[in-house]
């Protein structure tokens, strides 16, 4: 490139190792992981500090969040069960909107480091796949805990020889949630980098929108998948 | 790396995304169309149909994500370059 723009470059699998023990760990996921992490924890300290009556500025964006949230749960885990997941699928949501936005908005070319560069955390498949996992743990403890051993009669629920589709299920539903997060943005990211390595002005603005876009749904569907999953397992079939 | 494992890596990366494209795109098709269908037929549940229809688009574009995902392990991650 002729010249260097602050936005991200064409780098995959390039990261910066941090050693632990025998562990090689990524470094730059960590790090752009806790700063969203901060970000959202002072978002929210602050919005609920002075809480009024009339909610203003930044309650209330909170308190639309938590609607749309509580809507969303409701919707697919149903009126007896939804309560007790609204804090897992919000902060599921949250965390993945606010890295996607993160990843696309903040300009991470600023900060300079050893090897590799800051990012989404999204865009690394160890962080999507560690989130696919909870919800995998998330939707069998809220079946077993719910309706103990009566969970398995989903398995069997239309008639008996759903057994092994359903065991596969299992299997793919975290690799699909992971791998749909993973290469949605991975795939903006790459666009983006092309494009702007084909014309560095304009041109690519309205990818970099679409992208937005994009990445504001695949947190939207994370979450409603999640949910829609705990909501099945926790459903009660009626004979 | 191998000439001949670079050159099918490569071809193969781009045949990933190029024949995963092709299912999703009619389907998404089919799906628009039955969107807009819908919005001429009754237009006070746009909203409604609008949302069910990025949902759905969504679960078709991540088919060729994962095509995406192939074609990025080959090209990045390749298990066969020795």
């Amino acid at each position: 490139m002729p010249f260097h723009l602050p936005l991200a470059e064409l780098e995959l699998g390039q990261h910066l190792y941090w050693r632990i023990g025998n562990l090689n760990l990524h470094g730059q996921v960590f790090l752009s992981s806790w700063i969203v992490i901060g970000v959202l924890l002072a978002f929210v300290v602050l919005g609920t500090r002075r809480m009024e009556r009339d909610p203003r500025g930044a309650q209330n964006l909170l308190e639309f969040l938590w609607d749309y949230i509580r809507d969303l749960t409701r919707d697919q885990i149903g009126e007896k069960a939804y309560r007790d997941w609204i804090p897992f699928i919000g902060t599921l949501f949250l965390f993945i909107f606010v890295s996607n936005w993160g990843g696309a908005l903040i300009p991470w070319k600023l900060v300079h480091l050893p090897s590799g560069e800051l990012g989404a955390p999204t865009a690394d498949s160890n962080t999507t796949i560690a989130l696919a996992l909870l919800v995998s743990l998330a939707y069998f403890y809220a079946g077993l805990s719910r309706k103990g051993l009566r969970f398995f009669e989903y398995y069997v629920d239309p008639i008996p020889m759903m057994v092994p589709f359903k065991l596969i299920e299992d299997f793919t539903r975290p690799l699909s949630l992971s791998m749909r997060l993973f290469g949605n943005i991975v795939a903006d990211e790459l666009v983006v980098a092309v494009l702007v390595f084909l014309v560095p002005l304009i041109v690519p603005l309205p990818v970099m929108f679409l992208g937005l876009f994009t990445s504001a749904i695949q947190a939207l569907i994370f979450a409603t998948l999640a949910a829609y999953y705990i909501g099945e397992a926790v459903h009660e079939y009626h004979h | 790396m191998d000439s001949i494992v670079t050159a099918a890596s490569v071809v193969s990366a781009g045949l990933a995304v190029g024949l995963g494209a092709i299912g999703s795109g009619i389907g998404q098709g089919t799906a628009a169309q039955g969107a807009v269908e819908g919005i001429a037929r009754q237009p006070e549940a746009e909203g409604k149909i609008r949302g069910t229809l990025l949902l759905s688009l969504a679960f078709m574009e991540s088919l060729t994500i994962y095509g995406l995902v192939v074609a990025l392990v080959l090209l990045f991650a390749n298990p066969f370059a020795g």
